[in-house]
């Protein structure tokens, strides 16, 4: 096992430790154990949402590198690129036109909308210069901003905005068992990705250098959106996309360890785990017994992050 | 054989290459020479299914480009082009292994691993093996991507302008490398030159191409003349012999 995943796993089990023994109900870890009560409270809610926000970091870190390796720029994600809103905006419509839809039929329209919205992006910025690197997010902004403006509209409309809220700020404090259990697939997804993570790699190297490998470009970009769309679908659904998540993972990661997805995907995933239930603990604590949405707190922390890593020092030799 | 058949290319509706008919020997190296814009870079991205075939034919050993499988290609022919372009944050020593890829996809032999020391030994690349390609000189970029193209192993090699940034050191050396592998290991090599010297050097055949179209071919001894050369790149060119090889003076 490589050192920097060592770390992130050994650091993965003090957050679990610290999310299932912090919340409004004070337990010792005993009481927790022994108590009818406590055990009641440990299954139900503190271990469900525990795994919900792993899962949901995780995966959305794995979407983030892979789109980032399609795209072939460090600074896109799905929530920048028009994929989270084009998400809401197929279950906004779902919502509106057929709410008896049962949950995965909405997830699936829901990643329908979603691949549909990236293949729009990443058509849009096929004509750009590839000397000019930050024009890939510029766009990406605008073209979300476009979307999500389109999907408030119809949201406030139909008098339906709340929705919006929570399918774009990721929380888990109303995670329960029986209402989170999608998440898992959206994991499974985001492990299967690791069966291709050779093929993404070399994706991020052009399309030329992956024909010249004998590498079917095509079929891995169509592997690689399906499975950022599902994914991001399912935590839309779910608990709401945490931003950033996507940008920031890959790119610290990338830093220390490169591209190749083989060696850093695990590293990924469980930084992604480990910061957005990181967020989710100190949502907790900040305002005890009160709650701050985990996306809120990766939100402000990510964004600053985000723009240290474009202006900030570039990455040195180890 | 490569054999080439009434390939003409458009981009835009202008004339990229027009009518080329040509067969690419088999074993040795073919250097390919012409103007900036003569059309080498499309007609190497033709051959190597870069591009798709507008009119005309490419056949690799028989096995036409357009039709054959890719990842079986990708067996046959290797190319390096001349743009390797935004380099990822991959190390050396995983980008010269991802040439072994089309050979085990994903799941590399004792042999794939001596592919790729032999290859970053090649282009002295062993002791930045573990450095990040987006950490490294131009030359040294250049090497890893070529080494790359030596560790596919392959019977065809396509190189566009190999020599581009490396400085006179690692140019023969690489030179010398594909001038063994093209005699001992059986393995031919197409190559995209601008320094007619070396062409003159290690070439065993050349074709000179412009404006899009196949200037003339021959035998090294035939083709740089002065002029040939003259015409072909609109100037006057002198060529002198040396130790027995047509050396072009083209800085005086
Ligand atoms: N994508 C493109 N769009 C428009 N024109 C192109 C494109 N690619 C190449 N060309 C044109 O096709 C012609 C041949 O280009 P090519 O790259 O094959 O030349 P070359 O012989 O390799 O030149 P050089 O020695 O400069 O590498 C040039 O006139 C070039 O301007
Ligand atoms: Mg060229």
């Amino acid at each position: 096992m490589s050192r920097p995943l060592l770390l992130t796993c050994l650091a993965l089990l003090g957050l679990v430790a610290a999310s299932i023994l912090v919340g409004a109900a004070s337990m010792s870890p005993v009481q927790l154990l022994s108590d009818p009560e406590g055990l009641k409270l440990l299954l139900l809610s503190r271990l469900p949402r525990t795994a919900a926000a792993m899962l949901s970091g995780a995966s959305m870190a794995v979407a983030g590198v892979i789109m980032q390796l399609l795209v072939r720029n460090r600074f896109v994600e799905p929530g920048t690129t028009g994929t989270v809103e084009a998400a809401m905006l197929g279950l906004l419509a779902v919502t509106m036109l057929a709410p008896g839809v049962p949950i995965l039929g909405k997830m699936g329209i829901s990643a329908g909308a979603a691949l549909i919205g990236m293949a729009g992006f990443l058509a849009l910025i096929r004509r750009l210069p590839p000397e000019e690197p930050l024009m890939v997010p510029l766009v990406g902004i605008i073209y979300s901003g476009i979307i999500g403006a389109g999907t408030t509209f119809i949201a406030y409309q139909a008098d339906l905005l709340q929705y919006l809220g929570t399918w774009m700020n990721g929380e888990f404090s109303g995670v329960l068992a029986g209402r989170y259990e999608l998440l898992w697939l959206a994991g499974l997804v985001a492990g299967l990705a690791y069966l291709f993570a050779d093929r993404f790699t070399i994706a991020g190297l052009g399309e030329t250098a992956s024909i010249g490998l004998g590498l079917n470009y095509v079929q891995t970009l169509w592997i690689g959106m399906i499975t950022v769309s599902v994914v991001t679908a399912m935590v839309v659904v779910t608990v709401g996309a945490v931003p950033f998540v996507g940008l920031v993972v890959p790119n610290i990661v990338a830093r220390i360890m490169g591209d190749n997805l083989r060696a850093s995907l695990p590293v990924m995933a469980g930084m992604g785990a480990g910061l957005v239930l990181a967020s989710d603990v100190l949502g907790r604590i900040i305002r005890f017994p009160y709650e701050i949405p985990a996306g809120t707190i990766f939100g402000a922390v990510g964004a600053a992050v985000f723009l240290w890593l474009l202006l900030g020092p570039k990455p040195r030799a180890r | 054989m490569i054999a080439i058949r009434n390939l003409s290319h458009r981009i835009g509706g202008a004339p990229i290459l027009t009518d080329v008919t040509l067969d690419l020997p088999k074993d040795g190296i073919t250097a390919i020479i012409g103007p900036n814009g003569a059309g080498k870079s499309t007609l190497m991205g033709l051959m190597a299914r870069l591009l798709p075939i507008q009119e005309g034919k490419v056949e690799v050993d028989g096995l036409c480009v357009t039709r054959t499988r890719t990842d079986l290609l990708a067996k046959r022919l290797a190319i390096v082009t001349q743009r390797v372009g935004v380099a990822s944050r991959l190390r050396v020593g995983d980008l010269v292994g991802f040439g072994r890829w089309p050979h085990h996809h994903g799941r590399p032999r004792p042999e794939d691993h001596e592919a790729v020391e032999r290859a970053l030994e090649a282009f002295d690349l062993v002791e930045l093996r573990d450095r990040f390609l987006d950490e490294l000189s131009g030359g040294q970029n250049q090497r890893a991507f070529i080494a790359m193209g030596l560790a596919q192993e392959t019977d065809w090699l396509l190189l566009d302008e190999p020599l581009n940034n490396l400085d006179m050191y690692h140019a023969r050396a690489l030179m010398a490398r594909i001038h063994a592998l093209s005699r001992a290991g059986g393995r031919s090599v197409v190559m995209v030159v601008h320094d007619i010297n070396y062409a003159a050097a290690w070439a065993d055949h050349v074709v000179a191409l412009k404006d899009g179209r196949l200037a003339d071919q021959g035998a090294p001894r035939d083709v740089l003349t002065a002029p040939k050369l003259s015409e072909l790149f609109g100037m006057e060119i002198g060529v002198e012999e040396i130790n027995g090889r047509p050396t072009v003076l083209h800085h005086a």
